[in-house]
């Protein structure tokens, strides 16, 4: 049933594009990450034209995604700074996990769970953006010392694993509540999802009187 | 160097399943470099250059004997001079023959990422197979000894083969060859080091009390052993390593975290898709709409209403 109704932005185009953008970058360097990782998925280097051209691209990919991730975090620093209600939020963690929506407390544009995404994102890039640029031995193999390129490696990996965990959190919660990927693809959140997953966040909306632009028609 | 032997590997890097190893009914090999015999000429160095075709670039005269000043992709050997005042005062003038020892326990190998790339044969020697090089320098973090070196130009490893190609033939490598004064010697392990027993006892006959052998056991013994005066101190020798061993670093990102982390990205996302079998989506109901909807009429009717 389509309905010929009032949508609301969630996400503008410049953040889908930025999101987006991140997001292949992501992709790519977590194919080509995990075919110098473990033996068994050494084949993932075929996709980027063998292994040398999985080595040789990774780390440049690895820049593109610094510089769209720096741009996400001016657009979305603010509304993750963490408040008390998200500690409520966390409290009420094994409703939220059970779809019992009843008994979690109200939330603002972004729950607690997606602040944490958020900030492990930024400080994890970073720190593989660092490291990796330690062990980018075309251009930086003579830079620092072998013990420090050991620890530089390890740490790459670690934070890497972490990443991919959180990354894996990410998508399955965007998937599990539905319609949520439709805010990112195409932009908009139905009134209802909002009453349902971020309640404060529309009450906030609706009570603005100046600030109509989030409202469209459903396309 | 090249792939001729493929039925020999008894380790191949980046590999889950045993290699080929049906022909590892061999001897094990090794080289034996008897510091107290050498008379620095670096006729090895030359042999290893004819022997390898590599060219070094010609360099500028940096006020040592050594030349080059380090290794590279086009130098797999290389004489290390160090001057040392002994306790009576004396200069003792410690030449050492440096390059790949060829472990037994190789942390090149352990670190490489790229299946097949380095591999080790039966009779011990630790090989690049170029062709399957990545060019990542992993195995620059693996090394013990800080041999390999990656190439700007074609962006592979490099280092000693112990003339693998030689040894295959039947032949010992250019560099023992070619030494006037018998310094370098090549054979079985057993062998070497029943030569090399001998020479200790003379060295210390002459006073040398501290002469001993180099097989590092941390690396599980090298296929490369030097015969030293002052075997309590090999940091006098150029700095070569006097308990050489896998960084733990290395051993950590190669050992445990490989597994555990397939295990856990694993487990994460099978943890996701249970959760969608057990709790499943989460869905916008047509009473999440209405009552949406009515929160938009209310709002842009009323007075903002403050939320806390």
């Amino acid at each position: 049933m389509t309905r010929e109704k009032t949508v609301i932005v969630r996400y503008t185009t410049l953040n889908r594009v930025n999101h987006w953008i991140t997001a292949i970058c992501f992709v790519l360097l977590v194919l080509s990450g995990l075919s110098m990782f473990h033996p068994m998925l050494f084949f993932l280097s075929e996709l980027f034209g063998g292994g040398q051209w999985a080595r040789a691209a990774h780390p440049w990919i690895g820049i593109v995604l610094l510089i769209s991730y720096l741009g996400l975090i001016v657009q979305f620093w603010r509304e993750n700074l963490v408040h008390k209600d998200d500690v409520e939020w966390m409290k009420s963690i094994k409703y939220v996990v059970t779809n019992d929506d009843q008994r979690v407390p109200p939330v603002g544009r972004n729950n607690a769970g997606q602040k944490m995404v958020f900030w492990s994102m930024t400080l994890l890039i970073p720190v593989l953006f660092f490291s990796g640029l330690v062990i980018w031995e075309v251009y930086f193999g003579a830079a620092t010392s072998i013990p420090v390129q050991r620890a530089a490696v390890l740490i790459h990996s670690l934070a890497a694993i972490a990443a991919i965990l959180v990354w894996i959190v990410h998508v399955y919660a965007a998937i599990w509540i539905r319609n949520s990927v439709r805010s990112m693809t195409q932009g908009y959140v139905t009134p209802g999802w909002a009453w349902r997953h971020h309640r404060k966040w529309l009450q906030e909306l609706a009570s603005d009187q100046h600030d109509k632009s989030v409202f469209r028609k459903r396309p | 160097m090249s792939d001729l032997q493929s039925q020999d590997y008894v380790r191949r890097s980046a590999s889950t399943m045993t290699p080929p190893m049906a022909r590892s009914h061999e001897d094990q090999v090794a080289k034996l470099i008897d510091v107290s015999r050498c008379i620095g000429c670096k006729a090895c160095q030359s042999a290893c250059m004819e022997w390898n075709d590599l060219r070094q670039d010609i360099g500028h005269f940096e006020g040592s004997y050594e030349n080059p000043m380090d290794l590279s992709p086009n130098v797999w050997t290389l004489m290390k001079f160090a001057e040392y005042e002994n306790e009576q005062g004396n200069l003792e003038w410690l030449i050492r023959k440096d390059g790949c020892m060829h472990c037994e326990d190789p942390g090149c190998l352990k670190a490489c990422p790229a299946p097949g790339a380095i591999v080790q044969y039966a009779n011990g020697i630790v090989d690049f197979i170029s062709d399957k090089c990545i060019g990542c320098g992993y195995c620059e973090k693996g090394c013990p000894f800080n041999i390999p070196r990656i190439s700007k130009k074609d962006h592979k490893s490099y280092k000693c083969t112990l003339c693998s190609d030689r040894v295959a033939v039947g032949m010992e490598p250019a560099c023992v060859k070619a030494c006037p004064t018998g310094a370098i010697m090549f054979g079985s392990k057993a062998d070497m080091k029943h030569q090399a027993a001998e020479r200790i006892v003379d060295l210390k006959s002459r006073g040398f009390e501290n002469a001993g052998l180099y097989d590092p056991q941390e690396v599980g013994g090298t296929h490369v052993m030097y015969v030293l005066h002052h075997a309590d101190k090999p940091s006098l020798y150029s700095g070569l390593p006097d308990k050489p061993r896998i960084s733990p670093m290395v051993g950590a990102w190669k050992g445990v975290i490989k597994p555990l982390a397939l295990m856990g990205i694993a487990l994460a996302a099978l943890g996701g898709f249970f959760h969608w079998i057990t709790a499943g989506p989460n869905e916008v109901t047509e009473a999440d709409e209405e009552e949406g909807e009515r929160v938009l009429r209310e709002g842009a009717a009323h007075e903002p209403e403050k939320t806390s």
